[in-house]
């Protein structure tokens, strides 16, 4: 690690103004994928901008047909959050399956989200729930907001604030376990919301988290595992590496998408 | 028995203070003023160095002092060094190519140690090190265990074709003439995959120079403190003996890699006199995954031949070991005396040959890890058995049944002489805990889940307690392998035993005080054992190859015998009783046919007062030592059985049941052994089916931290199923065997033979992730389709 300046603002005004103004400065959420690549050198900010003292952010209720989750809300309490359980059980249980306790009980759905680590879990969740990101500026259509590896459409002084979910009528998350790192080898959410179906994927993309098209059309004739048969995804602009190669990271998909769309 | 003696499963002293985080581990060793050193470490697999610039280096805020290989040089330290020559077949010696502790024109591993920057905090040490200029002509690395031989790149002068050695074992002519009458010829090639040792605690040391004294002081993870002074001492030149003191406080896990002699505590204790402070390193995890010993890295071809009713006729093997970049320590003894001195397994098998070339690679060095040696034979010896009954179509348990050795001593054709066993009982008993009968309806309520079921034994034997120290000199070690113990028995009758092993999990704490404990009829916490401190312990071996109980415990016994005979003559005194009238039982001396007795405590004290027995004849005090030599190896020895199911789907194993039934002889604690044996099992799983090094061909390691390197884990692996057979060891006083490895030893034939067993296969790897499963899986489907 290298040396930097720790601040700690009230508000999201504070923090956002200190993105603005202080040189070379970043967030800090659960600090669970900053701390360990500050500590490891591979990023040195001059600033850290610890959003932890600020309350609000951490809230998680409910907005008609929407569960809104606080940026800071940890993944232990969206795991364990009674409204989210009731209302989204998927993406509960999805909450409850990201890193370990201690990692669940540090990181934030706002840091996971920020950061689109190409194998983690929320994004998936993000997109095929149809959610809706709020920043200290704007609000911005899952659809527009991951813009591939590590990439979202933030600016330099933007902060998420919440993300609302609109409740679906089924959905589901089959992890496939990068047997090493825990992270998604393959993750598949599947989403139904009235008439609107979606399947994204994390994990396997090349550019990060996606939606798989053809399974949404196969499934909005009919949302049943028997609308999946013989349907499977090319190996081109999936991930390779040690743990599975593009040809298996696609077969994985296909067999990830069965079995959410029988787990909804 | 009692409740805390030998037998009792007595509940860790130790764990107190590990539990609630109040152990001293060599991190926690803080030395007034003391500074960080940071190594600076080869990016790349092999390279010259050109040019290397520590200039702004030095004049970096808090640098004291960046040194590189020359300044070692100029002090005259020499080069870490390997203990254990080994001959090739046309007599010449090992080929050792210098292993300097900081790197002298040359890297050849990534992480191998270029220059140390010594600064007051870490973060500028490390800040330094990135002010270090080095100029690297990048080489071509040779990477690929079974290809070194032939690669156009050498890494050591001293070695042509990569090749440390090419050294044979056993009757090469018999066996030839056993496989020309062979009914049958079962052969398979193998890949014992490279592990990684992941101690919890990373390697770390504290080096602290006195002036005044002029004496070092090396506190240091090492599970041999005594040896890492002699080495550090008689080999690299850091200081006489007598000036140099090594403590190993608590140790976190070593399982072999912490038995070496590594350039980090080298470089630490030497720096600590350049720069007038204490100079501490402290391993990160990556450095770890790189820079460790690793283990195992085996090719090997095998031959069994058998006549026609299934009897082992002879075994031919050909292995190639990956040693890695240099030699460490131990590390040319564990594919030799190590391994292919097992490859009898449980078996009579008259003729057996085998050839170990050991190779040069551009990889971490490889030396002993849980089972050295041992896992990799039981490997091939378990793995062709089973390929064999398949072959020919027998049952597999039949089939070992009928070549398993039955009468002792059984001289092996690889110098072993297996002294005891009953390989048929913890065949039986295993197979009964394991239900094998229910199996086939298993498997078919399995196959109606669409899942793949298979059952794989392995009936594995090793040697532990190495070893008499005369057999072992005669095979190269540089070293004697008996263990010393000194019993002191305070004026108050409470009792500290020094010993020579050196505990890091195995719970020396509680079972060596409970052999005191049964021995001299005192209270658990009214003894102590001593370790680890070269300063307060007379010269000691350490602890590695499953020694510590037959060896180390063999020791305290006799210096118990001491105790015992010396008291006895104080007590003869007090009672006025003749020597020979006086028994000692349950902590009381009581003369024969009498009610005359005196406690322990109070012997001790006389003892040690002096006042009512002729100093003349009986010394005052109560304190003896010994040494003791073993007079064989101990032979472990067991059965495993493991079933595993697999989706086909997916790739992914479950371990469905694992059962384990181990003769250790005699057991100390048995909650203790069922630890080290579940201990074992995990290991031997995780090389199974999760665990393995990762190079790629320019020799990066992708397999450098937990994120890709995956260790098995509680959610990979079932409730193990434990029994016990026990025939005592007849060459110690003990009759125990040892249980520290036997679990990863036996464990990766039997998962393995169950996994090739459910995919219908022999060429399933490991480790057999899922991918690997998935593509095999995948494979066995289109071929049954082409049928
Ligand atoms: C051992 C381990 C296992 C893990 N396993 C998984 C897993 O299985 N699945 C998974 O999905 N993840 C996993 N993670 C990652 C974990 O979920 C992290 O919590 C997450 O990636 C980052 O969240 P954080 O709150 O820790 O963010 P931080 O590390 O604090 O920040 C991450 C990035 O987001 C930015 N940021 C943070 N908050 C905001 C905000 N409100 N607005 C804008 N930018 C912001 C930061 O500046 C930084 O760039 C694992 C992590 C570890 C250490």
């Amino acid at each position: 690690m290298y040396a930097f300046t720790y601040l700690r603002p009230g508000s999201v005004r504070g923090a956002s103004k200190a993105l603005a103004t202080k040189e070379n400065a970043k967030l800090l959420a659960g600090g669970q994928t900053l701390l360990p690549t500050m500590k490891q050198r591979l990023a040195s900010p001059d600033h850290i901008v610890d959003l932890s003292q600020i309350d609000d952010l951490k809230n998680i209720e409910q907005k008609g047909r929407r569960i809104v989750i606080g940026a800071m809300a940890t993944h232990a309490s969206v795991a364990s959050s009674a409204l989210v359980r009731d209302n989204i059980p998927a993406l509960a249980a999805l909450a409850g399956g990201i890193g370990d306790p201690a990692v669940r009980h540090r990181g934030t759905i706002g840091g996971s989200v920020a950061n689109n680590d190409p194998a983690a879990d929320y994004p998936a969740a993000v997109l095929a729930l149809g959610a809706t990101i709020h920043t200290n500026k704007r609000k911005l259509a899952a659809d527009e907001f991951f813009a591939g590896l590590f990439t979202t459409a933030l600016e330099e002084d933007e902060v998420i604030t919440k993300i609302a979910f609109p409740m679906p009528s089924r959905a589901a998350y089959q992890k496939f376990r990068n047997p090493a790192s825990r992270y998604a080898l393959v993750g598949v959410f599947v989403a139904k919301r009235g008439r609107d179906i979606r399947v994204t994927v994390t994990g396997a993309g090349s550019n990060g988290v996606f939606r798989w098209s053809e399974a949404e059309a196969a499934l909005s004739k009919r949302f049943s595992v028997k609308s999946l048969e013989g349907l499977s995804i090319s190996a081109s602009g999936l991930n390779g590496d040690i743990h599975a190669s593009p040809e298996y990271r696609a077969h994985l998909i296909a067999v990830m998408t069965a079995r959410a769309v029988a787990a909804a | 028995m009692t409740k805390t003696g030998i037998g009792a499963s007595v509940k860790r002293k130790e764990d107190q203070r590990f539990i609630t985080g109040s152990g001293q581990y060599t991190d926690d060793v803080s030395r007034p003023g003391h500074v960080h050193a940071y190594f600076l470490r080869s990016p790349h697999a092999h390279a010259v160095i050109r040019r290397l610039d520590i200039a702004a280096a030095k004049a970096a805020p808090g640098v004291l002092g960046v040194f590189t290989g020359d300044d070692l040089a100029a002090d005259k330290i020499g080069g870490l060094i390997c203990g254990w020559m080994i001959h090739s077949k046309d007599g010449s010696a090992m080929k050792a190519g210098a292993h300097p502790a900081l790197a002298q024109g040359k890297v050849r591993y990534v992480g191998d140690h270029v220059a140390v920057v010594i600064a007051e905090t870490l973060a500028e040490a490390r800040d330094g090190a990135e002010k270090i200029i080095v100029d690297y002509e990048v080489l071509p690395a040779v990477i690929d265990t079974a290809g070194a031989q032939a690669a156009k790149t050498q890494l050591h002068d001293v070695a042509p074709r990569n090749t440390v050695f090419e050294w044979a074992i056993g009757d090469k002519a018999a066996t030839e003439a056993a496989f020309g009458a062979a009914h049958h010829v079962t052969k398979i090639d193998l890949v014992n995959n490279r592990l990684v040792p992941n101690a919890m605690e990373p390697r770390a040391a504290i080096g602290e120079y006195d002036p005044g004294q002029g004496a070092y002081t090396l506190w240091t993870t090492s599970q041999n403190p005594h040896v890492a002074r002699l080495v550090l001492s008689a080999f690299i030149g850091i200081a006489p003996e007598n000036k140099l003191r090594v403590i190993a406080p608590d140790v976190g896990g070593g399982f072999g890699s912490k038995i070496f002699i590594y350039a980090e505590e080298t470089v630490a204790v030497w720096a600590s006199k350049k720069v007038g402070r204490p100079v501490k390193w402290v391993s990160d995890r990556t450095e770890a995954f790189l820079s460790d010993a690793h283990g195992r890295d085996h090719v090997t071809h095998a031959e069994l031949a058998m006549d026609a009713k299934g009897k082992i006729l002879a075994l031919r093997v050909k292995t190639i070991a990956n040693l890695g970049a240099y030699l460490s320590t131990f590390s040319s003894s564990v594919p030799t005396y190590l391994y292919a001195t097992l490859l009898s397994g449980q078996y009579d098998i008259p003729a057996i040959y085998a050839e170990v070339d050991a190779v040069y690679t551009n990889t971490a060095p490889v030396d002993a890890y849980r089972g050295a040696g041992r896992p990799e034979a039981t490997f091939v010896v378990e793995r062709i058995i089973e390929t064999a009954a398949r072959q020919m179509g027998l049952d597999p348990a039949d089939l070992r049944k009928r070549n398993f050795v039955r009468k002792f001593p059984h001289q092996t054709p690889v110098i072993m002489m297996y002294d005891a066993g009953d390989y048929r009982a913890s065949l039986d008993k295993a197979m009964e805990i394991a239900d094998v009968k229910g199996f086939g309806k298993r498997k078919r309520e399995a196959a109606r889940r669409g899942r793949l079921r298979g059952l794989g034994y392995s009936t594995y034997i090793e040697a532990c307690g190495i070893a008499p120290s005369q057999a072992v000199g005669s095979l190269g070690a540089g070293v004697g392998l008996w263990e010393s113990a000194e019993v002191r028995v305070n004026p108050t009758g409470s009792v500290e035993v020094l010993t020579g092993s050196h505990a890091h999990g195995q719970g020396h704490e509680t079972t060596f005080a409970q052999l005191v404990s049964e021995r001299l009829g005192v209270p658990m916490e009214s003894i102590n054992i001593v370790h680890g401190d070269t300063d307060k312990v007379q010269f000691g071996m350490g602890t590695y190859g499953s020694r510590s109980g037959a060896v180390g415990m063999s020791a305290i016994v006799k210096a118990l015998d001491k105790v015992e005979a010396k008291a006895k003559k104080v007590a003869a005194h007090l009672l006025e009783a003749a020597e020979a009238d006086i028994d000692f039982k349950d902590g009381k001396f009581t003369v024969k046919g009498t009610d005359k007795s005196v406690a322990f405590a109070d012997v001790a004290l006389n003892a040690y007062v002096a006042h009512k027995f002729p100093t003349s004849e009986i010394e005052p005090g109560l304190k003896e030592g010994a040494f003791y030599d073993p007079t064989n190896f101990t032979f472990p020895a067991g059965c495993h059985i493991c079933e595993v199911e697999i989706d086909p789907e997916t790739g992914v194993t479950e371990i469905a049941n694992y059962t384990a039934v181990d003769d250790f002889g005699v057991l100390i604690n048995p909650m203790i052994v069922e630890g080290q044996v579940h201990g074992g099992i995990a290991q031997g799983i995780g090389q199974a089916l999760t665990e393995g090094a990762v190079y790629d061909a320019s020799g990066q390691l992708l397999t450098a931290s937990y994120m890709d390197y995956c260790m098995p884990r509680a959610d990979n692996l079932p409730s193990f199923k434990l029994g016990f057979t026990e025939t005592r060891c007849p060459s110690n006083p003990l009759g125990i065997k040892g249980c520290g490895e036997a679990g990863a030893i036996a464990a990766p034939a039997a998962v393995m033979n169950a996994m090739t067993d459910a995919l219908g296969t022999e060429a399933v790897a490991m480790p057999a992730t899922p991918q690997a499963v998935w593509k095999v899986a995948q494979s066995q489907q289109k071929l049954a389709a082409a049928e």
